[in-house]
């Protein structure tokens, strides 16, 4: 079922929670709000279940207009940070909680609890407390609860939050197959961008109660929309305007590490810079620079192109920027520079 | 690293602290209850019996089952309300509030007493005029006394609900609400398995102070025996009347009012106990 929000605000106190945010969620989709702490995006997950109604806006679900309607009214599945599950039920009863609420047979109940049990692959835990189940297991058990119900569409705030690092990232291909079985249209917030990179099908930017950006996590990653999101999404260098003032460009340029060319020769366009640090991350190679001797730069190179890169005796190389971005306003879609434009100072 | 040593060889410094600590027990607790008892049956137990059907007995026994059954559920609503409103919101004045619940605690229930007479007595009161026009009586009588226990248990469930409510969390509460369940549902099947040890023992708190209750009682009530007069105040009466058997069969009767409280506690923690996790 597909999610509208329509030019939603809310306030609390002095402080601009959600500023005008609009929103399509299409039918089917796994969608994630990606931003830091502050930015809104709890808000506004929290504003589409009903837990917090919107100072002004409207919110649609399939297509109805929920913007009025009770939490309990709106068919919908909400997934904790810390799992919420009922601690003096058993994993078998917070699953059939719901199923219990609406006063469903018992029979129909058992089948329904079973299926989901399988579904979460802890067919044999159904008589255990929650206190007995590690955190990865938890928050399975708060998904099967939430899905139980069969919501029109599933909100997860921060779900893998509270969990290692390990078992998150073994819960983040889980949920993402998950989604593919069940295919209801879901929306997961999350502050971190390679979680919302491998989960999600769209990713929604926010800041400062604002949508920065929103398109799959290629455009996302390869097309940002601002400022911001080059620097959230992904590593990214900042070259400061003044450098290349002269030659009429009045905005900063924007580079990934992994954007640029190392050399030894110097040309038109090369930027001079000092090797700081080498750094050995696994296949990759990171270069800590020095550009100019006095702006800080990561370059990143596969290990072959490493090898192949002949290193000066005095630590200077010439850095060519292959991929520069530059945002002339800031709302508006990134200019791709030819690489000549980019001169040292 | 030593091993440790099997209890039953304790160092000489642990006998002189289990031993302060038995004596100071026995002084304090174990004594003052044989005399009570001996007391009650030093005249044997016909003599008991008779204490126990005076008329004035009875009716203090009645009186004080009546202020309690009062008492309780009215405390207990009014706790849970407070707990979950100090519990679950931030707002101004909420640490006012949670000291307002707490006032009974530092106010002597002596003065509690007498506040209540300046409001509510029909000669001197506040509300004498209205009281008078209305013809209702509350000083000196069962609504004053009511009023005075209430005073005096009003904090206990309140206390003892707010921190395991803080600990449960709104999210469970949230969770049951998206899943569709009533303001009723919720409290029966999501708050109350997680706040019934903190509710019962508030309850039992509540209990105990209004059946024992004496100071704030004896200034509204007018300890009029056969009329007023709650047990605490019987058994003062008696004892100030020279019929000391009357006072300590008196005294028995509550303390056997508060063991039976602990049985009821314990067999619904045995119940539970049985039925839930013990987590």
């Amino acid at each position: 079922m597909s999610i509208i929000v329509e030019n939603i605000s809310k306030q609390f106190g002095q402080f601009q929670a959600l500023d005008r945010v609009s929103l399509t969620i299409p039918d089917g989709k796994l969608v994630a709000l990606l931003g830091p702490s502050g930015s809104g995006k709890s808000t506004l997950l929290r504003a589409i279940a009903g837990l917090e109604p919107p100072d002004q806006g409207r919110i649609w679900i399939n297509d109805q207009d929920m913007t009025h309607l009770n939490v309990e009214q709106r068919q919908i599945g909400f997934v904790f940070q810390h799992y919420a599950l009922f601690k003096h039920l058993t994993v078998r009863q917070n699953i059939a909680f719901g199923l219990e609420i609406r006063k469903i047979n018992r029979p129909d109940i058992r089948q329904r609890v079973n299926e989901l049990l399988d579904l979460i692959q802890l067919a044999g835990l159904g008589d255990r407390y929650p206190i007995q189940l590690s955190g990865g297991q938890r928050q399975r058990v708060a998904l099967a609860r939430a899905l139980a119900v069969q919501p029109q569409v599933l909100l997860l705030d921060e779900p893998f939050g509270a969990l290692d690092a390990q078992v998150r990232k073994d819960l983040r291909r889980w949920l993402r197959n998950l989604h593919h079985e069940v295919n209801v249209t879901s929306v997961f917030v999350t502050h971190d961008q390679e979680e919302a990179m491998e989960v999600a099908d769209e990713i929604v930017v926010m800041n400062e109660g604002k949508i920065e950006q929103i398109g799959s996590p290629q455009t996302i990653y390869d097309y940002p929309a601002t400022p911001f999101v080059m620097k959230f999404v992904g590593e990214v260098n900042v070259i400061p305007s003044f450098l290349h003032q002269p030659q009429g460009l009045p905005h900063d340029i924007f580079v990934r590490p992994h954007g640029v060319k190392l050399q030894t020769q110097v040309t038109d366009t090369s930027i001079p810079a000092k090797i700081i640090q080498i750094i050995h991350r696994g296949r990759d190679i990171y270069l800590e620079l020095s550009l100019l001797d006095r702006i800080p730069f990561m370059a990143q190179m596969n290990r072959d192109e490493w090898q192949a890169l002949t290193m000066p005796a005095d630590q200077w190389v010439q850095v060519e920027l292959l991929q520069p971005i530059t945002f002339p306003q800031a709302s508006a879609s990134p200019h791709r520079l030819p690489a000549d434009s980019v001169t040292a100072a | 690293m030593q091993a440790a040593k099997p209890a039953s060889q304790l160092t000489s410094g642990q006998w002189l602290l289990t031993g302060l600590a038995v004596t100071y027990l026995g002084f304090l607790f174990i004594l003052p209850a044989l005399v009570v008892f001996t007391t009650a049956f030093s005249d044997g137990i016909p003599a008991f019996i008779t204490a126990l059907q005076s008329r004035a007995f009875l009716q203090a026994t009645r009186l004080t089952l009546i202020v309690t059954a009062i008492a309780i559920p009215i405390n207990t609503l009014f706790g849970l309300c407070a707990a979950w409103v100090i519990a679950r919101n931030q707002f101004r004045g909420r640490t006012l509030l949670m000291s307002l619940v707490d006032l009974p605690f530092s106010v002597s229930p002596v003065v509690a007493g007498l506040m209540l007479v300046l409001l509510y007595s029909d000669r001197v009161g506040w509300f004498s005029p209205v009281l008078t026009a209305l013809g209702v009586k509350i000083i000196f009588a069962l609504p004053g006394i009511v009023l005075a226990t209430l005073f005096v248990t009003l904090p206990f469930v309140a206390r003892e609900v707010i921190p395991v409510l803080e600990e449960l969390g709104s999210e469970p509460e949230e969770a049951a609400r998206i899943l569709g369940a009533t303001p009723g549902q919720i409290f029966r099947r999501v708050i109350l398995p997680h706040i019934r040890w903190g509710l019962l023992y508030g309850i039992l708190l509540t209990n105990a102070r209004a059946l024992g209750e004496f100071g704030a009682v004896a200034v509204v009530s007018g300890s009029i025996l056969g009329r007023t007069a709650t047990l605490p105040i019987f058994v003062e009466q008696s004892y100030q009347n020279y019929q000391s058997v009357a006072a300590f069969s008196a005294a028995v009767v509550l303390a056997g009012l508060a063991v039976l409280t602990l049985i009821g506690k314990a067999i619904l923690e045995r119940y539970y106990l049985h039925k839930l996790p013990t987590h």
